[in-house]
């Protein structure tokens, strides 16, 4: 049997978030009615000339400049030609041979705890297309232009990924680092963030890539994987039994959980592309991008290890932490206002509002409880009020909106009982309602401890402080009294 | 170089120009002439040379990311031959 190794390479359009359009001063806000912001420009009436926007130039030098790339001094637009509906103008405006970001690098964290730099071949600008809509409309397509010119930077990758899970950690790499620079919300359902797929499989250890498919619309990080797999899959049977994979555009069906041929044109691609004689060279001035370099946020991964050097975090909490511009800073203002206590905070905002965010299906931006809240919260754990359990509830009554920490500890009594004396009468109690289990530990059955610790701490109710009970407890039975 | 006229046939396919089947040999000509004059300036030598993207020695000029347009979907809808419900209608494309 031969072992079989999968060469994948990713293009990601990601949309920029501009206010405006690339080339126009339509708005680019989602979600409204049909044209309503599509202008002249972007329908591509006659006359018309397309007038660069800064903003988009900005946020791509910016994304040059995260990734170590080169950011070309000078940088070319130019047409690609092809005939579709919701392409009024019948070219896409974009960059071919001198795109504006050229080269880079990013590391993506592997399953088992190593890591892999992936280049980055070159990103560049270009503008989407309209939306066509194949509905009813009498046996014909509807078509919306609202979309038509909006900015995208269009980021493609070396075939440097040998695996699905390498390129969902690649993608989900490209995905935080455009959210944490603020270029993109990533939004895949609304189509922000758009993943194509270059696949091919050849015998491990050879060097020649086989002929590669295309595969579209991967509009989440489990289609992608899945999709990945299924066509790998597919790929080595096809050359198993003596065939040739054909080289095509494939797109996924996430219903059925297969790729299948998208129905081609009749003629192949030829998109004749040439210098777009209504733009000009776009030239960047050093003082620009040093301008735009000193905006740069702190970049996930230099946040990642400051998270395991300040904090003392295991690499693991790191990276789910600093997933997110704003969980990070989340995080960070629970520990801010904590005081301390980094590893206590991180199972905190991981676990329980990690899981309450899922199950409501809530941004962390949009959270019910904010990090002054946690930390009021926190902070009674820690000065003994409320034992761990009890933080659960009153976490949960906290998130239905009951009020903060304290006035709900109060409301439901779950104060815990941290005195001595209490303790130590509760303890009395249950050792002279157990004599027979007291005479077995005492004969040498030490695992009765828990059984004691168990009993006393149902005798308050849950209250007491079980770190007193263990101490109590233990200096009661090895005192012999 | 010169073109048949199956070339001259796909070039204006790809242009979705409709032409008459007797101008295709006048097309041929012309446009084989025009390939000569990128043949013989393929010839000169250009080593060296920083290739022209635009005849304006000029940089692009950029505007600030603002709006600046409002919605005329009815004046533009206006002329359109057919829209519903917002939308410009076209032939069935499939893909």
């Amino acid at each position: 049997m031969m072992e079989w190794e999968a060469v994948i390479g990713l293009e990601i359009h990601a949309q920029l978030a501009t206010r405006s359009k690339i080339f126009s001063g339509a708005s680019t806000a989602y979600g409204a009615e049909p044209n309503t912001q599509a202008c002249a420009i972007d329908l591509g009436l006659p006359g018309v000339l397309p007038v660069l926007n800064e903003g988009a130039v900005r946020m791509a030098v910016k994304f040059g400049l995260a990734i170590g790339a080169e950011v070309a001094r000078r940088s070319v637009f130019a047409r690609k030609n092809y005939f579709y509906p919701d392409l009024p103008k019948g070219y896409q405006i974009s960059q071919y041979e001198l795109p504006v970001v050229r080269g880079g690098r990013v590391t993506i964290q592997l399953d088992d705890g190593g890591e892999k730099e992936i280049g980055v071949t070159r990103a560049h600008l270009e503008e989407d297309a309209g939306k066509s809509l194949h509905e009813d409309f009498h046996g014909m397509t509807g078509i919306d232009l609202n979309r038509a010119g909006t900015p995208l930077l269009e980021i493609v990758s070396e075939p440097d990924l040998r695996s699905p899970q390498e390129a969902v950690a690649y993608a989900k790499k490209i995905h935080t680092l455009v959210r944490y620079l603020e270029i993109c919300d990533g939004n895949m359902q609304e189509g922000s963030f758009r993943v194509d797929a270059n696949v091919s499989v050849r015998p491990a250890g050879s060097h020649a890539f086989g002929t590669r498919t295309e595969i579209k619309n991967l509009n989440s990080f489990r289609f992608l994987e899945r999709a990945l797999a299924h066509e790998i899959e597919r790929q080595i049977e096809v050359l198993e039994a003596g065939g040739a994979v054909v080289q095509e555009t494939r797109l996924y069906d996430p219903d059925r959980n297969e790729t299948r041929p998208m129905r081609t044109k009749e003629e192949a691609n030829d998109y004749r592309y040439f210098p777009d004689p209504d733009l000009l060279p776009l030239v960047l001035e050093e003082s620009y991008i040093e301008a735009v370099r000193a905006e740069l946020p702190e970049l996930p991964d230099a946040r990642r290890a400051r998270f395991v050097a300040d904090y003392g975090l295991p690499a693991y909490d790191a990276g789910v932490l600093t997933a997110s511009r704003e969980l990070a800073d989340y995080y960070e203002a629970v520990v801010a206002a904590v005081g301390g206590e980094p590893k206590l905070c991180a199972n905190w905002v991981m676990v329980e509002l990690g899981g309450a965010l899922n199950r409501a299906g809530v941004e962390i931006t949009a959270s019910p409880v904010g990090p002054e809240a946690l930390a009021g919260l926190l902070r009674r754990i820690l000065d003994g009020t409320i034992s761990g359990r009890a933080a659960k509830e009153v976490f949960e009554a906290m998130w239905a909106g009951e009020g903060d920490a304290d006035a709900i500890i109060e409301a439901r009594g779950l104060r815990q009982i941290s005195d001595a004396g209490a303790i130590e009468k509760l303890i009395d109690e249950v050792l002279a309602a157990h004599p027979q289990q007291l005479a077995q530990y005492r004969a040498g059955k030490d695992k009765l401890f828990g059984f004691f610790v168990g009993q006393v701490m149902k005798a308050s109710g849950g209250k007491a402080n079980p770190k007193q009970v263990n101490e109590l407890l233990r200096r009661k039975l090895d005192a012999g009294g | 170089m010169s073109l048949g006229p199956d070339e001259v046939r796909r070039i204006a396919w790809l242009a979705r120009v409709a032409i008459r089947e007797e101008d295709i040999p006048d097309y041929a000509r012309n446009l084989s002439r025009i390939l000569d004059l990128v043949g013989q300036m393929n010839a000169a030598d250009t080593e060296g040379v920083e290739p022209l993207a635009h005849p304006l020695e000029l940089p692009q000029r950029m505007r600030p990311d603002e709006v600046t347009e409002s919605d005329q979907r009815e004046r533009f809808q206006a002329i359109a031959p057919l829209v519903e419900r917002g939308l410009y209608l076209v032939p069935k494309v499939i893909e």
